[in-house]
């Protein structure tokens, strides 16, 4: 039975769009944390000590082979066990933060690996400081091959959102939950929750794509 | 409770749960590669509504989140007359969401095998089915082989979130027991060792020697 209630729908696009706004705003916090966390991974992994490399190695995989919608639930629970509370917001942003670093640093090794090794002996031949040669030299010429992989996550954590509303952050799939126990209707606020996904992640991806080839021209690279 | 105690107690619980979502995951890989080999070929077809089909197919996927199609397909599915199991449900929203991504890899693989290969088989005046059949599609399995192996990770990670409409797969036990105890670290924990467990100690070897397999039947061992 097919019965698309206009009025309905009007009534509660309001309360959707509204929020949209706090998914945009979980998808950018979060992206946020992955951004630094995820280097923070990728340049422990490059560190002369071999048991930091090991230790930061095993827990990125760890986290990229585990399901986030788990380690959600994992954040938010463990910590009242051992006395702290956590808020679902703070929670949520710690999940997917961690989650989406461990996935960052993977494409920041990638950019990093792929820094000609030239770089590195120029750069010690100029005397350069470690610290120096990384924020100087290699940080700016990894971030280009890196610039593909992290627009792809900032696509990824903003689909991944919804996920939050299992501990209760009133994003939008939460919404579209309450609205649809409040009226047994289903059909058009889950709809148009992923009409709203599609209206902003698609246009999103082509943007980044634009974004990636403009950089990529003023740094000379093609 | 020691943690030796709990597992004792809820250990055929959380076993149970396991075999569901290994369950879970082979049908959903079932699923997901035959929807990837198709909209992928599809996609390559020189008829726009044939390729027009499986482009719109695969953005709806890849643009929306597995949990908002999962929601869409259990509960706004049964308006249109199409209502499926829970479990049906949840190993179909998770195959059709990889699937979309399968076919973006399968479509990628199957344009970069060499240009030689397909005129070799023009050449030999195949049919375009078993040229296909023969000669591309195995060396493209070649190429995607590896992105597949992440592919099955995130498949697996995905089957987690059936457990939201209550399909009683690991995921779902351990929130049910967490219910009762309020021993978070502990089953939420074990669940994490668990998928762990799965992706790096048997999907990732098996992938290995999948590769390993194809290798030696196309003859590049």
């Amino acid at each position: 039975m097919f019965d698309w209630r206009w009025d309905f729908t009007f009534e509660i696009l309001p309360r959707l769009i509204m929020a949209t706004g706090n998914t945009l705003l979980a998808a950018v916090l979060g992206y946020g944390i992955a951004v630094v966390l995820g280097l923070v991974f990728a340049l422990a992994q490059r560190t002369p000590y071999r048991a930091l490399t090991f230790v930061v190695r095993e827990a990125v995989e760890f986290i990229r082979s585990t399901p986030l919608v788990l380690q959600i639930f994992f954040v938010f629970y463990v910590g009242p066990q051992f006395g702290l509370r956590l808020s679902p917001w703070t929670a949520g942003m710690i999940a997917i933060g961690l989650h989406y670093a461990s996935y960052l640093s993977e494409v920041y090794r990638g950019g990093l690996d792929s820094v000609p090794k030239g770089q590195w002996e120029a750069a010690t031949s100029l005397n350069l400081s470690t610290r120096r040669t990384y924020f100087r030299v290699v940080i700016p010429q990894a971030l280009p091959p890196s610039l593909a992989g992290m627009g792809n996550y900032l696509v990824g954590i903003f689909k991944d959102t919804p996920m939050l509303s299992v501990i209760g952050v009133a994003e939008l799939m939460h919404t579209a939950t309450a609205i649809g126990s409040e009226t047994y209707r289903y059909l058009e606020p889950y709809t148009l929750v992923g009409l709203i996904f599609l209206a902003i992640s698609l246009p999103t991806a082509a943007g980044i794509r634009v974004f990636e080839r403009w950089v990529r021209r003023k740094l000379g690279l093609s | 409770m020691s943690y030796f105690e709990f597992l004792g107690q809820y250990g055929d619980r959380i076993l149970s749960g396991t075999l569901v979502t290994m369950l879970l995951t082979v049908l959903a890989t079932v699923l997901a590669v035959a929807i990837a080999l198709a909209a992928g070929l599809m996609r390559m077809s020189k008829n726009g509504l044939v390729s027009g089909t499986a482009t719109v197919y695969i953005e709806i996927f890849r643009g929306t989140s597995l949990l908002v199609q999962l929601y869409w397909i259990f509960f706004v599915l049964p308006l249109f007359g199409i209502t499926l199991e829970k479990f049906t449900a949840g190993f179909v929203a998770v195959g059709m969401n990889l699937g979309a991504y399968g076919a973006e890899l399968v479509r990628g693989a199957i344009l970069s095998v060499p240009r030689g290969q397909w005129e070799a088989a023009l050449a030999l005046n195949m049919s375009p089915a078993r040229r296909m059949r023969r000669v591309i599609l195995p060396q493209a399995l070649l190429i995607m082989l590896p992105s597949w192996g992440n592919l099955l990770i995130e498949l697996l990670k995905g089957t987690a979130l059936v457990a939201l409409i209550a399909v009683a797969d690991l995921m779902f036990q351990v929130k049910q027991i967490n219910g009762t105890t309020f021993l978070s670290a502990q089953t939420f924990g074990t669940a994490l060792i668990i998928y762990y467990v799965i992706a790096r100690f048997m999907i990732t070897p098996f992938m290995r020697w999948l590769e390993r397999f194809m290798q030696r039947m196309v003859g590049r061992a």
